[in-house]
Formats: structure tokens, C-alpha cells, sequence
């Protein structure tokens, strides 16, 4: 297979300035990752670990197979807002005993893990990622339950993740619960759905209602112990199917439960050989340039990511704003669609449609890199019918069933961002870039766009038109939506998988790639009416 | 005599020797037969061999020692000759004529030869005869305790009390004046009679600070008789010799000429065929005659190493009837060598043998190492403890020294205790690299310093154990197997490795960024540089200096070897055992019921299993056993009393020291 030359001139003032620019970006999003990864602070640490419990984290670390890696997902979830960043929950694909599975853990140094309508966004999406991929799921759960004074963004759509539970295990796609402490109200379905419940001896709480609600319905008195300990529900209720001495022992009880699931993946791949790229990833930095207007050239992106950069370009000549073509990533085959020059002409959209159609004819997992601007406008492209080009890329995109992964990483405006296999066409992951920018359109074309609006509107009316109040206008409007564009303000808003850092990407993808296998990947050769 | 051209030998022998001789037999095109015994069923010696017979049990006396089975295992396989090797049957003048009964050919002397020398005494008198220097000794065969004391007093103290057979420091005393002497002679008695059923011992004058020192001899059936020098094997533990060499420091070319001529007339005295040595006591300049070996020595190869021959090599060429080759009849001495006989053993716990797996055994390549253990070999009980001897050769015998000394301390010894540490201590000490041995020269040292452990560095040690594990763990990884280790998009904390050593409990942890590896060593951040790691060897730079570490690992016991030294350390858990709470040894009910019987006293003991207390629920009866060998110490309940279920029916202290496995 032909291999890509990813060559750049890193000692260039360019590649220096666009290094220079994303490395800025890069600590502002780990700054906000080391807020999630401190949990509530020192001083509810300290107080979790004085009643000798694990930090979230360390229960995960221990649960996870020594040495593999875990990819933690939607971590700066309510960063900057009232919430604190991290949405007090953790996620993400990690390997117990052999199984990739999704794990899900409250954070209880965060206002006792308690859940709030971000945290419901995770959950959910934690939900997704185990059936749509096959993946069993494990909850490490210490939660206080909804957050009260939230509790009217959470309480209907919560219902969906019991929901969710039956229906993973109807999937045959186990779930476990390893429950560390409190799990109460409707925590007490956590562990009351899961397939596979571990309580912890004299630490996991889990009733419906506690000692003063049981005395305000019935006025009967009882103990937390009698309505929801461990060895209650391990000896009386049968709630518990395993009683755990301590935290460590419901950790290794989680793992032996995983080991003797005699799980097998269901993909077919990795199938080709998982030899590293030629190029130097760290040289990725230098590859994003630093003004959101100049094109961001795809195929030194690609020769970093894809393995020993071999690359089968597919119609190389035609539609050029667009780069389809066959790679493998950490051995596993996968199509490859990345926006070369931003926008999608007719010959794009026909390039894309039949390159979705081919992957799905051979069973090829689809990776989008995202720098889209949008269709293309204007009388000519409109009568050659762009709409229609349109529409067939996004029918392409809908209903194609083999996985689509998404990186954005640049732009991802308008209905490029539909024809790219955007959050609402369900990718099975979805990543961005410190870099990505995702609206309808840039801000500066949206308070243009809204202008010109204006100025007609004042026209038609016979109106002056306030040249100063436009100005502020449009400024204000840019800077909206320059704020709301950026990768932080759609992650905190669960609008994504998480943002990784581009140095990271193949090994983010490999691993992604490594857990759509867990379930069937398979194509189709049914779609919508493809206007002509 | 004719000649003879050998097509099939079978060697009477096990371990390093069997190995060592069927190698030559390789060399030469001649065919090899093994016996072996149940024990030996997957020693090297059996594999090194064309054909094995199999002899079944595995005491010597049911095996190796059966003259029997031997010829019939050599009828059997059409071998035509046999070599005894050393040991065994190999002085067993009985056995090499019931080989040429056979028709076959016995590699070693006539039948008369051993018999000559296999009886000290009688060995003596001949010497004397032959006028070559004797110690003269007493024997005390049905002396009274009186007359005993006057021959003592006649041959003078100190006195070393000797077995008449066998040989290997059994039955042997040293007594120092007249109050000792009685009992030593019973002792000695007693040893003599278990070893060799034979109890007759003798007295001799105890020369100290006398060297052992022997030569080798080789005669063919021509009549030619030649010596190939001296070894030194003055270094000894309970009169068995661990350090060997050639030529002795303390023999110059005058002495050497004395003392072979010697050896030479002690060997035609017998008519010796074959290889031989001739043992001395060497005090001074004054030596004389100790015994004579009618086999292969165990120290061969450092003959062989100084004059480039191979003595094996001969013994065959002998028995085939051929006259000595010229290289043999004009001998030259190349060089110095040294050879160090290691043994599974405690030399801090008075040598007594250590038995156990040898997991694995590896040597550097600049010594020779004949050996009959191999990875995985079981050291058993059942024959002796010696792993291998380790030879070294240098233009020098300094430079012989601590090339031995060096391969020594480099070997991946990985099970029993052995007495590395000594020999490499010894060989380095200044004493031994000035050549002032003798056979008292180990009772002058501290043998428990001595034997301390080598240095070792047990935390860069146990980190290098960690990445070994880290490797072996990727590489088998049943997914993701190709993403970097322990990666993560947002790092929390370290992998954590937790090892007991040395040193006690070890933490280390670590993992790997973008940047590289990053470690702490028990809390310790250390600068590191992973080069490459395997699951038996890593490459890496700590705090600046770059060393390979070889790493082995059987179950949750790891060994790692590096210039730093050796380690053993074990793996420790990252979900240690809960701490069980029931008092230990209370046995409880394990369900709602009726006791039906107490089957055990309060205060008897009880061996595993034993049922304590039946209980009947639900119309089944259901023993309560006793899970350890221990004492009841109480039942606090009584037949027909109802239980609950987790109710303690009865206390059970495990009996003390029975807990161990």
C-alpha cells in the first residue's frame, strides 16, 4: 500500500507559531482536567480518606488490568459552569481481567456524588457507549443520589438509565455494580438492575427510603444496617450476590466476576499490521494551524496516524476538498473521510457517499476528521443541485452501520458537520481537538450574516439603519459565538466523547477502534432514496 | 593385549560426570547408553546420552550400584564397554571383572589394581614397599582401649582417625590429644560401618598445615605409566574438597619431578592401567602417600585445562588397547586453572544439604561448566547436592582465581541456597590469591561471613522486576495489546508494584508519559530511561548509569540478576488476603440445626479433617471437620442443643510450627 509523506518543515516559523498556539490550548484543557482529577478538593479528600475509603480513581486504577490503558471520556463535563468540572462522575473504555468494558464511577468528594443534569448526560452517554459497542459495564457507585436542588433537570430523564439497564441485559451485555457506600432512593436501582451486585461490608447503604422516611411513611423505626447493609442484603434480601470483606476485596471480586463471563469480542479485527507511524506524532502541534481561516492540510495528519502511514487514497483527483481513502489504525482496516479544504462541493458530497457506501459493503469502520465549513452556496452550486449532494452524503452518513468515529479538528459548521457524522448521527465516539469549533456557522459569518439581515429589514421599513448599534451587534454576536464554538464549551455540554490532544489521536483511536470490535461490525446495503 | 576399536560405551553413572563422559563419546563417534533411575528420569545425563535404560527405584543400591541391572542394560543396548565414572561402582574391583566376565570392556584399571588400593592399609604396605613416602598409620581392628591409647602415643598427636574403605571424609576424626581418643574411634566406627559396611579404621599421624595435593596418572597396557602433573584441592569443607587447582602454588619443578616419579612408581607397583591418581600430604616440602584413586577424579578438568588433553579421551584410547600418544607422554603446562565445586547447600548452616527446584541455571561463557543439572532440576536427597563445577583457566592463577571467582558471582543461580558466596569469597580473599592453603584453611575463616549474602541493590532490583512484569503483561495483553502501556489520556497516579525483599516491603511505582518512563522507588522519584524490556530481561538507565537486568520469574518469585548482584523477592499482591475475623480456628455452624454428636474431646488431638460435631438440619447430618492438625481447646455446645446458623460449635488451636507449608 502506498505510504504517505507526512514531512514538514517543523523548524519553520509557521509550524513554531501553530505549536505555539495549541500548546496554550492544550493547558487550558489540562488545567481544567486537573480540577476534575482533584475531586471536591483537599479538604473532602481528607475527609474520604480518613474513613479509609479509595478515591474514586484508585478504585478504577485497581480494577483496571495492570498496565492497560484506560481512555477516561467526557472529562471536563460541566467545566465552567455552576457545576464542578468533571460533572462529579467518571467514565470511560478501560480493560478488567481481559474485557474492555465501559466503567462508570461517582466521584463521592463531590458533593457526595451526587448526580446533576451533567452527570445524567455522562451516565447516559456511559449507557450508549456499553450497547451500541457490546461493552459490559461496571458502576463504582458511592452516590448520594440526585442532586436535590437540581432535581427537576434530572428526575424524568433519569428514567431513562434504568431503562437503559434492562436493555443492556437483555443485550446479553452484563452489567456489575461494586457498591462502596451509600446508594439509596433511586441509587438503590444502581446496584437493584445491575446483573451482578458487590457490596461492601459495612459501607454500602442501599434502601429505598432511609430511617426517617421509613418513620415519616410508617412510623417504623429501623437502622441503616436493617434496611440496606451489605451482609443484610448479602444473607436476607439476596439483593448482594457477593459480600465484600473491604473495598479491595469488592475490586478483586469485580475483576474474578469479569474473568468468568467467558466474553468474546465480537469484531473481526485487529487484522493488519499495527506498525507505528513514520512520522513523529509530536509533530501533529505544528499541523493545526493557528488561524482558523487558513486550510489544514489532512494528509500529514493522517501519515501520524495511521499505521507504518500507509494510506489507499480513493479518488485523489476528484472532489479535492475532501480526502477519502483506506488506512488501518492499531491493525484494525478503517475508511478515512477528512475535509481537506472546508468546504463540500456536489463532487465532494458524490465522492463521500459512494466511499460510505463502499465501507459499508466491506465492513470498514469509518474515521471522520472534522474541518468543515459547510456546503458550498451560491446560484451556480444551487442550481447544480447541492442540496440534493447534500442530502445524499447525509442519507450516506445516517444510514450507514458500520462505526464512525469523529475527531474534530478544526471546524465543523453547518450541515458539514451532519455530513461528517456529527454528535446527532450517533458515532460510536466522537472526539475533539483543543482546536475544533463547532456552531452553524463562524462567528463573524453569523453577526455578517445577521447584519445584512438587519440592514434589509430597516430598509424595507424605510428605516435609518444605526451603523454604531450594528457594530456592538455584530461584535456581540462574534463573541458569543467564538465563546460558544470552542471545544471547552461543547464538551462541558457533553456534546462530545471528550477533547484529546492531537499527539494523542491514534493511540485514542486504537483503542476506540479496539471497542467498536467488541460488538459485530458489519455494514449495510440498505438506504433512504438517493435523489438524482 | 589387542586392540580394540569401542562402538557403544554405557555409562555406570549419573549427574555431571555421565554428562561430561558421553560428550567425549560424541567427540570420538562412539555410541552412548544412560541408566537412570526414577528420579533421574528427565536429568540431562539421560538426554545426553544415544540410548537409556531405565533402572528402576532410586536409592543407589536399588540403581546405580546394581551390577546386575548395569550388565544387563549393557546386553541390551549391545554396548561394548562400560565407564563407571567416579562414585558408585567405580572402585569396585568385583564389578570390573564381572564386566570382563561379560566380554565386555571396563573402562579403568584391572580388577587386581582396585582391589590393591581399595584397602588403605594393604594400599600402604605396598607403597611402603615400592619405597614411595607413607604416614605410618595403626590399625585398631580388636585393640583394647589400652593398647589402643599406647599405639596412638606411638604414632603421636594430633591423630586423624581414618576408615580403612571408601573414602569422601566419612569415618574420618581429628583427635587431639588422648582424653578424645576413644570416642573418636567409636564415632568413626560407627560412620565407617553405616558408609561402607566396613568399620575398620586406622590411626595416622595428622600433619598440619599440610596441603592435599595429588597427581595425576595414566598408564596403558603397554606399560607405560606417565604423570600429568599436580592438582592442589587443599580447600575443604568436612574433608571434602571444593576448591581444586593445577598446578599447586606450593610445588616447584624440583617437587614436581619427586612426587610424580612417586605417583608414577605407586601406579606400576599395582601394574595400573588407565587413569589414576595418586593423593599425598605435602608439608613442606616433605609429602607422602595419602591414597590412590583408581578412576577419574572429580577435578579432572583442571588436568585437563593446563596440558590441553582430554583425560577422558584417554581412558578410551587405554581401553581399546592403544599405546599412550606422544602429547600424553610429553606433557606441557599451559597455564593455571582453577576449578570451584558448587553445591546446594547452607555453609552457614554447618553445609548441610538444601534440597528443591533449581528453577534456573545459567553460567557467563568464559568458564567451563560441567554440570548435570539443568532448569527445572529437581536437587533431591536422594544423591549429592553438587550443581556443577566451574572451571577456569588464565595464563595466571591469579587471573584464574577471579575469573572463577567472577563467573561464580555472575551465575543466575535461581532455588536452592548454595555456596557461591563462600567459594567467591574465598577465591578473591587474599589468603587464597597468596596461595597460603592448606586443609585447615576453611576452618580458619568465618564461615557464615563467608557465605553472606553477595551485594545486591534490592529496590533498582525490584524496579526492574516491575517493568519486566509490565513487559510480560503487554505482550500478552488479549487486547489492546499494541496501545502503549498503562496509557492514559489524563494520569491519576502510578501503577503500583509492591515487592517483599531483603529489605522488606518495597513500593514501586511508575508510568509512562509522553516524555518517557517516570518512577518513584518507595517513594523515591528516580531519574529513569527505559531501553527495552522483556519479560526476562531489561535494559535500563537508573540515575544515570545504564545496566541489563536479567529477570526470571516462577509464580510470585522473581530473581533478577545484574551487575548490581542477585535478588529474590517476591511478588506481592495488590488485593492481599482480607484478614479473616472469626478467631482462628473456630468452627462454625453452617446452617440452623440440631447437634447430633460431639465426635472429639476437649483437649484431644485432632489431625485435619476430623469431625468435631455433627449437626442435623432439614433431615441431612452435617460434619463439622477440623481444618488444621490442632488441640480442641472448646466445644461450647452439647448433643441436642438447636444452633443457629455462623453459631461457634467449637475452637480448634492449630498445633505450633504444624501451620507451615
Amino acid at each position: 500500500m502506498p505510504t504517505l509523506d507526512g514531512a514538514v518543515d517543523a523548524a519553520s516559523d509557521e509550524f513554531k507559531a501553530n505549536e505555539a498556539a495549541l500548546l496554550e490550548q492544550i493547558a487550558q484543557v489540562e488545567k481544567l482536567q486537573a480540577e476534575a482529577l482533584a475531586g471536591g478538593g483537599e479538604k473532602y479528600v481528607a475527609r474520604h480518606r480518613k474513613r479509609d475509603k479509595l478515591l474514586v480513581r484508585e478504585r478504577l486504577e485497581l480494577l483496571l488490568d495492570r498496565d492497560s490503558a484506560f481512555l477516561e471520556l467526557s472529562m471536563l463535563s460541566a467545566a465552567n459552569t455552576e457545576f464542578h468540572t468533571g460533572a462529579s462522575s467518571v467514565h470511560g473504555i478501560g480493560v478488567v481481567s481481559g474485557v474492555e468494558c465501559v466503567i462508570s464511577g461517582h466521584d463521592p468528594t463531590v458533593r457526595g456524588g451526587s448526580s446533576n443534569p451533567y452527570t445524567l448526560g455522562k451516565s447516559l452517554r456511559a449507557q450508549d457507549l456499553a450497547k451500541e459497542n457490546r461493552l459490559p459495564l461496571v458502576n463504582l457507585v458511592e452516590s448520594g443520589g440526585a442532586d436535590l436542588p437540581n432535581q427537576a433537570n434530572v428526575f424524568v430523564v433519569g428514567g431513562k438509565w434504568f431503562r437503559n439497564m434492562t436493555q443492556l441485559s437483555k443485550l446479553r451485555i452484563p452489567t456489575v455494580a461494586l457498591v462502596f457506600g451509600s446508594s439509596t432512593a433511586g441509587g438503590a436501582y444502581v446496584p437493584g438492575m445491575a446483573d451482578y451486585a458487590v457490596m461492601v461490608k459495612e459501607r454500602a447503604k442501599v434502601f429505598l427510603g432511609g430511617p426517617p422516611l421509613v418513620k415519616m411513611a410508617t412510623g417504623e423505626e429501623s437502622t441503616d444496617e436493617e434496611l440496606g447493609g451489605a451482609e443484610m442484603h448479602s444473607r436476607v434480601s439476596g439483593l448482594s450476590d457477593y459480600l465484600a470483606r473491604d473495598e479491595l476485596d469488592a475490586i478483586r471480586i469485580g475483576r474474578q466476576i469479569m474473568a468468568h463471563l467467558n466474553w468474546r469480542k465480537l469484531g473481526y479485527g485487529p487484522t493488519e499490521p499495527a506498525d507505528t507511524p513514520q512520522f513523529d506524532p509530536n509533530e501533529m502541534l505544528g499541523l493545526v494551524p493557528s488561524d482558523p481561516k487558513k486550510p489544514m492540510d489532512m494528509r500529514p495528519i493522517i501519515a501520524r496516524i495511521a499505521d507504518g502511514s500507509r494510506f489507499d487514497e480513493y479518488k485523489r483527483e476528484y472532489g479535492t476538498s475532501l480526502i477519502t481513502g483506506w488506512a488501518s489504525i492499531h491493525g484494525y482496516p478503517v475508511g478515512i473521510i477528512a475535509n481537506q479544504q472546508g468546504v463540500l462541493f456536489s463532487e465532494e458530497a458524490h465522492k463521500a457517499t459512494e466511499f460510505i457506501m463502499l465501507c459499508n459493503s466491506y465492513d470498514q469502520p469509518i474515521i471522520f476528521l472534522h474541518n468543515v465549513t459547510g456546503y458550498m452556496v451560491g446560484k451556480q452550486y444551487e442550481q447544480r443541485g447541492i442540496i440534493k449532494d447534500g442530502a445524499k452524503m447525509i442519507n450516506a452518513v445516517s444510514n450507514s452501520t458500520v462505526p464512525h468515529i469523529g475527531v474534530i479538528c478544526g471546524s465543523s459548521y453547518g450541515a458539514g458537520n451532519y455530513g461528517m457524522s456529527g454528535q446527532s448521527y450517533n458515532p460510536r465516539f466522537l472526539f475533539m481537538w483543543p482546536s475544533a469549533r463547532v456552531s452553524v456557522m463562524g462567528g463573524e459569518q453569523l453577526a455578517g450574516v445577521m447584519s445584512i439581515i438587519n440592514r434589509a429589514a430597516a430598509e424595507r421599513r424605510g428605516e435609518p439603519f444605526d451603523e454604531e448599534h450594528d457594530a456592538m451587534v455584530r461584535q456581540m454576536i462574534e463573541n458569543q459565538i467564538n465563546q460558544e464554538e470552542q471545544a471547552i464549551y461543547m464538551t462541558a455540554r457533553n456534546r462530545d466523547d471528550g477533547i484529546i490532544d492531537p499527539r494523542d489521536t491514534r493511540t485514542v483511536l486504537g483503542i476506540a477502534l479496539s471497542a467498536v470490535h467488541s460488538n459485530v461490525v458489519e455494514g449495510t446495503t440498505e438506504w433512504g432514496i438517493f435523489r438524482m | 593385549m589387542t586392540m580394540t576399536r569401542l562402538a557403544k560405551i554405557l555409562i555406570a553413572n549419573r549427574g555431571e560426570i555421565a554428562v561430561r563422559i558421553a560428550r567425549t563419546c560424541r567427540e570420538l563417534g562412539i555410541g552412548t547408553v544412560a541408566v537412570y533411575s526414577d528420579a533421574d528420569a528427565e536429568a540431562p545425563h539421560v538426554g545426553a546420552c544415544d540410548e537409556a535404560v531405565h533402572l528402576p527405584g532410586v536409592a543407589p543400591g536399588d540403581t546405580y550400584l546394581r551390577q546386575d541391572l548395569i550388565l544387563d542394560a549393557a546386553a541390551r543396548t549391545g554396548a561394548d564397554a562400560i565407564h563407571p565414572g567416579y562414585g558408585f561402582l567405580s572402585e569396585n574391583a568385583e564389578f570390573a571383572a564381572a564386566v570382563a566376565d561379560a566380554d565386555l570392556t571396563f573402562i579403568g584399571p584391572p580388577p587386581s589394581a582396585i582391589a590393591s588400593m581399595g584397602s588403605k592399609i594393604e594400599a600402604k604396605r605396598i607403597m611402603k614397599d615400592a619405597g614411595v613416602p607413607i604416614l605410618e598409620g595403626v590399625e585398631v581392628g580388636g585393640l583394647s582401649d589400652g593398647e589402643l591409647a599406647d599405639a596412638a602415643a606411638q604414632v603421636g598427636y594430633p591423630i586423624l582417625v581414618k576408615a580403612s574403605a571408601g573414602g569422601g571424609g566419612k569415618g574420618m576424626r581429628i583427635v587431639e590429644s588422648a582424653d578424645d581418643l576413644l570416642d573418636a574411634v567409636a564415632a568413626a566406627r560407627r560412620e565407617a560401618a553405616g558408609a561402607f559396611g566396613d568399620d575398620t579404621v586406622f590411626l595416622e599421624r595428622y600433619l598440619e598445615r599440610a596441603r592435599h595435593v595429588e597427581i595425576q596418572v595414566v598408564g596403558d597396557t603397554h606399560g607405560n605409566v606417565v604423570d600429568l602433573f599436580e592438582r592442589e584441592c587443599s580447600i575443604q569443607r568436612r574433608h571434602q574438597k571444593i576448591i581444586e587447582e593445577a598446578p599447586s602454588p606450593a610445588v616447584d619443578t624440583d617437587l614436581r619431578e619427586a612426587m610424580g616419579k612417586a605417583a608414577v612408581d605407586a601406579a606400576k607397583a599395582v601394574g595400573y592401567e588407565g587413569a589414576g591418581t595418586v593423593e599425598f600430604m605435602l608439608a613442606g616440602r616433605e609429602f607422602f602417600f595419602l591414597e590412590m584413586n583408581t578412576r577419574l577424579q572429580v577435578e579432572h578438568p583442571v588436568t585437563e585445562l593446563i596440558t590441553g588433553l582430554d583425560l577422558v579421551r584417554i581412558q578410551i584410547l587405554i581401553a581399546e588397547g592403544r599405546e599412550l600418544p606422544r602429547d600424553v607422554c610429553d606433557p606441557t603446562m599451559r597455564g593455571h586453572a582453577v576449578e570451584a565445586r558448587l553445591y546446594a547447600e547452607d555453609p552457614a548452616n554447618d553445609f548441610l544439604p538444601v534440597t528443591g527446584t533449581l528453577h534456573h541455571f545459567r553460567f557467563p561463557t568464559h568458564v567451563r561448566l560441567d554440570t548435570g543439572v539443568t532448569d527445572g532440576s529437581e536437587i533431591s536427597v536422594h544423591y549429592d547436592p553438587m550443581l556443577a563445577k566451574v572451571i577456569a583457566f588464565a595464563p595466571t592463577r591469579e587471573e584464574a582465581a577471579l575469573a572463577l571467582a567472577q563467573g561464580l558471582e555472575e551465575a543466575e543461580i535461581y532455588g536452592p541456597t548454595t555456596n557461591r558466596e563462600l567459594l567467591v569469597r574465598v577465591l578473591r580473599s587474599p589468603e587464597f590469591l597468596a596461595g597460603d592453603t592448606d586443609t585447615g584453611f576453611l576452618d580458619r575463616m568465618d564461615v557464615v561471613a563467608l557465605s553472606a549474602p553477595l551485594g545486591e541493590d534490592p529496590a533498582i532490583h525490584a524496579f526492574a522486576a516491575t517493568l519486566a512484569d509490565q513487559a510480560r503483561r503487554r505482550s500478552r495483553a488479549a487486547v489492546q495489546g499494541t496501545i502503549p502501556s498503562g496509557w492514559r489520556n489524563a494520569a491519576s497516579q502510578f501503577q503500583v508494584q509492591n515487592w517483599a525483599t531483603s529489605a522488606g516491603e518495597l513500593t514501586i511505582g511508575y508510568r509512562f508519559s509522553r516524555d518517557g518512563l517516570i518512577a518513584e522507588l518507595d517513594g523515591r522519584p528516580v531519574e529513569a530511561v527505559l531501553h527495552r524490556a522483556l519479560d526476562d530481561s531489561v535494559d535500563l538507565t537508573v540515575d544515570g548509569v545504564r545496566r541489563r537486568f536479567s529477570v526470571f520469574s516462577m509464580g510470585d518469585q522473581v530473581w533478577v540478576s545484574s551487575p548490581l548482584g542477585h535478588s529474590s523477592m517476591t511478588r506481592l499482591s495488590r488485593f492481599p488476603e482480607p484478614v479473616i475475623e472469626e478467631a482462628p480456628g473456630s468452627l462454625l455452624s453452617p446452617m440452623p440445626g440440631k447437634v447430633v454428636s460431639i465426635n472429639a474431646d476437649v483437649g484431644s488431638e485432632v489431625a485435619a479433617g476430623k469431625t468435631i460435631v455433627v449437626i442435623e438440619a432439614m433431615k441431612m447430618e452435617h460434619a463439622v471437620r477440623s481444618p488444621v492438625d490442632g488441640i480442641v481447646a472448646s466445644i461450647p455446645v452439647a448433643v441436642d442443643q438447636q444452633v443457629d446458623a455462623d453459631q461457634v460449635l467449637a475452637v480448634v488451636e492449630a498445633t505450633e510450627g504444624d501451620g507451615s507449608e
